[in-house]
């Protein structure tokens, strides 16, 4: 279990992370989500006992990470940003040294790089040097270096960023598989990562915790959530009346239509589900109902929603 | 015995990284030609007609003032620019561990580098008879002195993520401890210091150490203010790299 209690970090005068508290156990893959410059790396490093908080404490599995950041490690894999790496070595090289700071020798380390190197599919660059390979192997050789030890937690600082779609997949298929028998945590402000890959998310705005709640239910927050868009057969100006009348409907919407169909979007008041008083109300007039959809709210713009608010009261602060 | 695997490992990748550069090969020949330049040339070794090596190490604290420094640059400032340090502290080892490993394996690619002009003693047993306990004395004073230069050069490295930065500042440090016992500056710094500080100044520099064990004079003394000097500076690196990381 990773835990994180009250952590603060101060460069100078400047408050990059403030009193962020959360928790994660096994089998979660947490997102950190949060605009560049919200507090995520920083976050992250602190966790992967690379920089000393200011205040509060991170332990992992019961370790402190800040008193005994070596034996904390040892259970930590961590993916930094950018992915450094020894560019005049050469992956098998690379990965080689890395298993001899994790503490494998000999016969050892070269069974876990050799292990390493099929999984993460570098096999066929092994000999090639760092500085020839293309992003995605970047990507890959820094993953299998976070690794080699097979950590119980792992920490990936946005690890597709600057990937092709199909590099990206690879490494969320990679990721997805480990996720039941780890702690992830991965830091992204790409949301569609955070609604394919993760069980949980929490955003960081400015230094804080602004939310942390599963995907579906951040969602929820969005303003669409709910909004039901109908296809039916129906005179226009009647449908757009009737569904007005419905009592959780704050305002009908017109997408589309001709003289037979119309497609209208009814916008909840307070994200109500619009459902039953939308087929009732068909029903009652007797039109024939093509399609219904109810919008499961979009990550996009809670995401906005929250951190924007934060931008507009730093302002009017 | 962890400690040991872990220095040994970051001591091996150094090792290579010297070698899969061109640093170390314009290092040894730079080194090999300017070692041999100023002793059989300016040094006159032919003329002065005997059969000792003073003329060769007289120069080594000038060479390892520049090329020492140029070993020692990247050490440090090239992980911080690559981001490696990064990944370096967070894989379970702790700075000392780097930095020994670092130290050795900058350290023996000097050694590599001094065992290199082994030319130079064979020359001076072929034309004569020279005392090998001062060659040998002689050797022993130039391998410490470079160590001390290259602990300075690892903590200006540390200091900074330019090469550039790091390789100046580690001149200047090393020109204020070759000057530090030098008879001119001690008589200008007589004129408006006290003698006390004028003592302590004198009582930093590299050279009367060098120059006593050069002359074959096996001091403890002078074993000991290179060992505490290299110690400190070492020490310092660790505080440098520490405070970054926090540890």
């Amino acid at each position: 279990m990773i835990k994180v209690e009250h952590l603060v970090k101060k460069f100078g005068l400047r408050t990059a992370v403030d009193d962020v508290s959360f928790e994660v156990e096994q089998g979660t893959v947490l997102g950190v989500l949060g605009p560049n410059g919200a507090g995520k790396t920083t976050t992250i490093r602190m966790i992967a006992g690379y920089l000393p908080p200011t205040a509060g404490t991170v332990s992992v599995n019961g370790i402190d990470v800040v008193a005994d950041p070596v034996t904390a490690q040892k259970q930590i894999g961590y993916m930094p940003e950018n992915t450094p790496l020894y560019d005049e070595m050469t992956v098998a090289g690379f990965l080689g040294f890395l298993a001899e700071l994790r503490g494998f020798a000999g016969k050892e380390r070269d069974r876990r790089v050799d292990a390493i190197l099929e999984k993460c599919m570098l096999a066929k660059v092994r000999h090639q040097t760092i500085d020839t390979l293309s992003k995605g192997y970047r990507r890959r050789t820094s993953l299998a270096q976070a690794l080699l030890h097979d950590p119980a937690v792992l920490l990936l600082d946005e690890p597709t960023e600057g990937l092709d779609p199909n590099q990206k997949q690879v490494v969320r298929e990679m990721i997805h598989a480990m996720a039941q028998e780890k702690i992830i945590l991965l830091s992204t402000h790409v949301l569609e990562e955070v609604e394919a890959l993760c069980s949980r998310a929490v955003i960081i705005s400015e230094g804080r915790l602004k939310a942390d709640s599963a995907p579906a239910d951040l969602k929820k927050r969005s303003a669409s959530y709910n909004a039901l868009t109908v296809e039916l057969l129906a005179p226009r100006a009647e449908a757009l009346q009737a569904f007005g009348r419905i009592p959780d409907v704050e305002r009908v919407e017109f997408i589309a239509g001709d003289d037979r169909k119309q497609v209208l979007r009814l916008v909840p008041r307070d994200r109500q589900s619009l459902a039953v008083g939308a087929v009732e109300t068909a029903a009652q007039h007797k039109w024939l109902v093509t399609e219904m959809r109810s919008d499961p709210g979009r990550l996009d713009e809670v995401f906005r929603q929250i951190t924007t608010t934060a931008d507009v009261a730093k302002q009017s602060a | 015995m962890e400690f040991c695997a872990h220095a040994r490992a970051i001591a091996k990748r150094e090792w290579n990284a010297y070698f899969h550069s061109p640093v170390a090969y314009v290092f040894i020949v730079i080194f090999l030609a300017l070692a041999g330049f100023f002793t059989f040339s300016v040094g006159g070794f032919y003329e002065a007609g005997q059969a000792d090596l003073r003329g060769f190490f007289f120069w080594h604290p000038w060479l390892y003032l520049i090329l020492v420094p140029a070993v020692a640059m990247r050490l440090w400032a090239e992980e911080r620019r690559q981001g490696t340090l990064e990944m370096l502290f967070t894989s379970a080892i702790t700075p000392a561990q780097a930095i020994a490993g670092k130290m050795a394996a900058a350290w023996g690619f000097l050694a590599l580098a001094l065992a290199l002009t082994f030319p130079v003693p064979l020359t001076a047993a072929w034309l004569g008879q020279p005392d090998w306990g001062v060659v040998v004395s002689g050797y022993l004073a130039s391998l410490l002195l470079a160590g001390a230069y290259l602990a300075l050069g690892m903590f200006t490295s540390a200091l900074t993520r330019n090469q550039v930065v790091s390789f100046v500042l580690a001149v200047v440090g090393g020109l204020f401890l070759i000057l530090a016992g030098f008879q001119p500056v001690t008589e200008l710094l007589a004129r408006w210091a006290p003698a006390w500080v004028v003592d302590g100044v004198a009582a930093f520099g590299f050279m009367p150490h060098y120059e006593a064990m050069q002359r074959g004079v096996l001091d403890l003394r002078d074993f000991l203010y290179f060992g505490s000097a290299t110690g400190f500076m070492l020490f310092l690196t660790q505080l440098v790299l520490a405070n970054r990381t926090g540890r």
